[in-house]
């Protein structure tokens, strides 16, 4: 077209970003990319390559060396060589290492930002203007963890976890990588680093820098392959920590094997996550909001905010203005800088969106697409608004990784908490309203990692960001995603095997009775209960005779001792000083009791008195320590660099299951239970099996103490048993068991089912009697989660 | 003729309950499609919400989501052109100084380049010429039989300070001169005080006033401060029948911005679709350089659509913004940098 042409349609003109040092990249590793093991570039055991596609054309870009199960043992046995001598390096020198990384990927931005839109098919604006600065402020950010750890009062009591595995996937190639690389190495960690199959060619470039950076041969690997590959990194023994970010039906899979092998794991999964315009919004803004979460990288986002909730009122009115706005959207080749949506990442996901929208029109749904052209070529699709949904409907309630907005109305603020919650995802969500007492309550309300109020996709180093339920666990970024790829240096868990409780006789013999006949009830929901079989069960004390009888717990007891804890959801919203008064309570009224409980110990367990009084005197010092954290542990400010408060909240887990250990019967339930409180979960406790009398004596303690009904919740019984129906029940948020390695498995793996955070002992002991391991910042840090919420502002 | 929402909520819902419609004002109409204006909405005024935040993000990412290179920059720059509001606002002025401005708008490129550029057929001249009243007459008679209209500041410009009565006949007087398009600028106490019903009042006096000539209001956006103050502003102006809003005289400390530009936009695309009224924009001061002039033609383009690209409906107040441009276009047209002495000065 000419000046003149131009002149009368005023049209823009095609801007593509030039391909030219990209491909001469590419074209220098014609004969296939090698992986990055040991400092050096070898060909993959079996010399097998796979072939990376570019999305936008469907023409291959590059050969790409396809790693198996032994070159997986060789980059992890070169990160096990490497780890000791990264660590002994020391903070400083790693800080110079990610430094020089932060430059170096400042340095080579446009060359990776070309790569990522060639590979991924997202528009160049968004790799040049969003993932590649946000890779270099991550490490930035990451040097400076590396120069402070030591010296931090609490992270200098941590050392690295050891060898990482780390698998991306393809949305935010080199971001991903970055976001798991720069932590691990800043902790002294080394890395096994496995992209997404499709999408190899920045974190292959990285390698390529990492070479330049003064890092040492071994520290980051890289072996490039498909989920065969990832699953042998998973599975390497050698592998002491694995950070994922995927799928929830992948990261679920890796919680099951992994369950039972110690490893720590990172799980940033799916979700589906709520966008909530209310009527007194800035509606205009709230569009763009739009645009900027759900055509954002072609709404292959996990954290796209793909349920529009928007109130009753203003609907009409709002979903005119979005298609106003869907039509000057503009959907085309990828490395054009006037392109708003590239292409989706290969044919296969764009076929999965178009299936999904095309199934959601024959339930009923109204589908909106805009008349502008998409180009046939290539795997590109349209954005898409869905009105008339329901939330029975599949496009409601599954993430659908496309640019596939699902929208509904709601009347209340109540209703849309409700709607917004009303999810097996808790990734993140965005509020839109002027009023800011409005965002700021519906804020704490909404299951989810991440909110952004008035804003949407603001991501940064120094905030953390992860998810709630299904969207997996862990953080990463700021202070919180440090924890990820540190372990304390003295911890809850000792270098000893866990040893089980034997009873101490057979029950068979019945101890004379004195006063009046006691059975020990279940304690459901502020009452004690009697257990839903009918049925009890002995307990033997220190000269093997029965002492007395505690219910026999089944899977309804502790049915219905979740309902009574998920019912009791005000105590996690009240305030941290009204849970330490009623810990202090707690700790006063067994104060009072203190020669009857140290009693009962010496009863059950034959310990000498100074022991049993040593426990008792310990959980009245659990039970102080987690009141005093109570009001203290409360998250922080982040210093990020746009305007805008981010602000970390501590947030309760939800419903604990504790499956308390069976030595130290009082000290042992009383270390787990005392943070639990504290952080504003609802418990549902199964004391030891072995010696429960002390718990079901502990809820007279609990009835004088002004605990709410539902707060504290006590099944026995058959311990395992009655905690692996935790570990499975869909409602129970976290799960705490301390026990023998093959129970700490199951539990994990029977966790699984709604990725509940479960820790466990992993079959190793406990020091139940020292307060620098039994109770603490740490233990707060294991009862709580964190959520972000970032409040730009400007008058 | 669109009758859509007025404000929020108010469109056609799924329920079918009637849109709310937004009466003209009976005023007869000048020219075809001229805002008339419309009774003052209070609850449309005080519905108005602005996230300043938002906007800042939303200004910022605008220019970055769109490319505009090579023929397409060129042709871009030369309709920037069609669009300045040439303008001599200074207490120096004299005939001689606006004659020579004028002199400029008739013949804002160099032939040659124009040639260059393929546009030898077309008529390329500025939107107006913008100058004091004092100067109407010299700026008419310079332009006389060039088609270029001359815009007068009026109204007790630059503080809108004056007495009412002073103000509404300086509008007057303009008029009479032959100024064709009058540019006021309202009291900004009226907003900062919510006194819609004042501002409403005082700009109705002015569109009045003006008989035939187009009414430009200027907001003093750099004294409002606040976004959605000039959101308000804006649409109480268009409600007492602004034919453009402006956002700035060039004398207050902050001039046009684009966050600024993007709420006037957006407030003019909601009166548009709820009276189906179309008001122009223009923004004016600090304007100077050619990839301000793209930076806010894309926005016009983004918000408001190709028809706001267009001397009709778009104006940029400058002075110094059209040497840049022809420096630039000469750059694009010869593959040299160009040297501002070459080119005839305004």
């Amino acid at each position: 077209m000419t000046v003149a042409d131009y002149f009368d349609t005023m049209d823009y003109a095609p801007a593509p970003e030039s391909d030219g040092d990209a491909d001469a990249w590419l074209q220098g590793h014609a004969d296939g990319f090698r992986l990055f093991i040991d400092g050096g570039w070898r060909a993959s055991a079996g010399d097998t390559y796979m072939t990376s596609v570019n999305p936008a054309s469907g023409k291959p870009l590059a050969r790409i060396a396809h790693a198996g199960s032994a070159d997986v043992d060789a980059a992890v046995e070169a990160a096990a060589k490497a780890q000791p001598g990264w660590q002994r390096l020391g903070g400083h020198a790693r800080a110079r290492c990610l430094y020089a990384l932060a430059r170096l990927v400042q340095r080579h931005g446009r060359l990776l930002a070309v790569l990522e839109s060639l590979d991924n098919g997202k528009p160049i604006r968004e790799s040049r203007d969003v993932d590649i600065p946000l890779v270099a402020r991550h490490f930035y950010h990451h040097a400076g963890w590396a120069q402070l750890l030591d010296h931090d009062a609490e992270l200098g009591q941590h050392g690295p976890v050891g060898v990482c595995g780390q698998i991306v996937p393809w949305n935010f190639p080199l971001l991903m990588l970055a976001w798991k690389v720069a932590p691990a190495l800043a902790c002294g960690n080394t890395v096994v680093l496995k992209p997404a199959e499709q999408t190899s060619l920045t974190a292959l470039k990285f390698a390529e820098l990492v070479e330049h950076a003064g890092v040492p041969a071994g520290v980051l690997n890289v072996v490039t392959g498909d989920g065969e590959t990832g699953a042998a990194l998973v599975a390497h023994p050698r592998v002491e920590k694995i950070a994922f970010t995927g799928s929830t039906a992948v990261g679920r899979r890796i919680r099951e094997r992994t369950a039972g092998s110690g490893k720590a794991l990172t799980l940033e999964l799916g979700g589906k996550s709520p966008f909530i315009v209310f009527d007194d919004a800035d509606l205009d803004a709230a569009v763009e909001g739009v645009v900027d979460t759900v055509w954002f990288n072609q709404g292959e986002v996990c954290c796209a905010g793909s349920r529009l909730l928007v109130q009753e009122g203003v609907a009409a009115d709002f979903y005119a203005r979005l298609r106003r706005r869907m039509a000057a959207l503009s959907v085309g080749p990828p490395l054009d800088k006037g392109v708003d949506i590239g292409a989706i990442v290969d044919d296969d996901q764009r076929r999965r969106i178009a299936q999904t929208v095309s199934a959601a029109r024959d339930a009923g749904c109204t589908v909106w697409q805009p008349d502008g052209t998409v180009p046939d070529d290539g795997a590109f699709y349209p954005p898409t608004l869905c009105t008339d949904v329901a939330t029975t409907s599949a496009l409601w309630q599954e993430e659908v990784f496309g640019p596939v907005l699902a929208a509904m109305t709601f009347r209340t603020p109540d209703e849309a908490v409700q709607l917004a919650n009303n999810t097996r995802y808790g990734l993140a969500a965005s509020v839109w309203s002027e009023s800011v007492s409005v965002a700021l309550d519906i804020a704490p309300q909404l299951q989810c990692g991440v909110v952004w109020v008035n804003a949407t996709n603001l991501l940064d180093a120094a905030a953390p960001f992860g998810g709630y339920r299904e969207s997996g666990f862990g953080r990463e970024g700021g202070r919180e995603g440090l924890f990820e790829y540190l372990k304390p240096r003295i911890g809850p868990l000792v270098d000893e095997p866990w040893q089980p409780t034997a009873p101490t006789g057979r029950a068979v013999d019945r101890a004379a009775p004195s006063g009046i006949d006691r059975t020990a009830k279940h304690y459901i929901g502020g009452k004690q209960v009697r257990p839903d079989g009918g049925n009890c069960r002995s307990v033997t004390g220190r000269d093997g005779r029965v002492v007395g009888d505690v219910a026999e717990g089944n899977r309804k007891d502790i049915r219905n001792a979740v309902e009574a804890a998920r019912k009791a959801g005000a105590w996690s919203a009240t305030p941290a000083h009204g849970r330490a008064q009623i810990l202090y309570y707690l700790a006063e009224n067994l104060e009072t009791r203190r020669a009857e409980f140290a009693e009962r110990v010496v009863a059950l367990t034959g310990c000498a008195q100074p022991v049993a009084a040593a426990e008792v005197t310990g959980a009245v010092h659990r039970l102080f320590t987690a009141a005093a954290w109570a009001d203290k542990f409360a998250g922080g400010v982040d210093a990020v660099p746009v305007r805008a408060l981010a602000v970390t909240l501590r947030e309760p887990i939800g419903v604990l299951g504790v499956a308390a250990p069976e030595e130290a019967p009082l000290l042992g339930f009383a270390s787990l239970l005392a943070p639990a409180l504290a952080a504003g979960n609802r418990v549902v406790l199964v004391p030891s099996q072995v010696h429960p009398l002390l718990a079901t004596d502990f809820y007279q303690v609990i009835e004088t103490s002004d605990v709410p009904a539902g707060v504290v919740n006590i099944v026995t019984g058959a311990r395992d048993g009655l905690a692996e129906t935790l570990a499975r029940h869909l409602d129970v948020d976290g799960l705490w068991y301390i026990g023998p390695s093959d129970g700490c498995a199951r539990m994990e793996a029977a966790g699984s089912g709604n990725l509940k955070r479960v820790w466990t002992n992993h079959g190793r002991a406990v020091d139940w009697h020292d307060p620098a391991r039994a109770e603490g910042l740490g233990w707060m840090r294991r009862a709580s989660q964190t959520k972000t919420v970032w409040v730009p502002y400007g008058a | 003729m669109a009758m859509m929402a007025a404000s929020r909520g108010h469109a056609d819902t799924a329920t079918g309950a009637p849109a709310a419609v937004v009466e003209p004002v009976a005023r007869k109409a000048d020219d075809e499609g001229r805002n008339p204006g419309c009774a003052l909405r209070l609850d449309w005024v005080a519905d108005v919400r602005v996230n300043r935040a938002a906007a800042e993000r939303r200004a910022a990412t605008v220019i970055t989501r769109r490319s505009v290179k090579n023929e397409a920059q060129a042709a871009w720059l030369v309709k920037a052109v069609t669009c300045t509001d040439l303008t001599t606002l200074n207490s120096d002025d004299t005939p001689g100084r606006v004659r020579r401005l004028c002199g400029k708008a008739r013949q804002p490129l160099d032939p040659d380049l124009q040639a260059a550029l393929g546009l030898d057929d077309r008529v390329i001249r500025t939107g107006a010429v913008c100058v004091y009243h004092g100067m109407v007459a010299t700026a008419v008679a310079a332009l006389d039989g060039s088609g270029i209209p001359v815009a007068a500041v009026a109204a007790g410009f630059p503080h809108g300070l004056s007495p009412m009565r002073a103000r509404v006949a300086e509008v007057e007087d303009s008029a009479a001169a032959g100024a064709s398009e009058i540019d006021i600028v309202i009291s900004r106490q009226h907003v900062l005080r919510r006194d819609w019903r004042g501002l409403y009042d005082e700009v109705a006096a002015f569109r009045a006033a003006c008989g035939a000539a187009h009414l430009k209001v200027i907001l003093g956006t750099g004294d409002l401060k606040t976004l959605r103050d000039v959101a308000r502003a804006s649409l109480v102006a268009m409600m007492a029948g602004a034919d453009f809003v402006k956002t700035s005289t060039g004398k207050e400390g902050v001039n046009a911005t684009l966050p600024v530009a993007l709420v006037m936009a957006r407030t003019v695309r909601a009166y548009a679709e709820a009276t189906g009224y179309r008001v122009g924009f223009k923004p004016a001061g600090g304007i100077s350089a050619a990839k301000d002039a793209l930076a806010y033609q894309t926005l016009m383009r983004e918000e408001l659509g190709r028809d706001w690209l267009e001397p009709e409906l778009f104006r940029i107040g400058a002075s110094g913004l059209v040497s840049d441009i022809e420096r630039q276009l000469t750059h694009f047209a010869t593959g040299a940098y160009a040297a501002g002495h070459r080119h005839a000065m305004p």
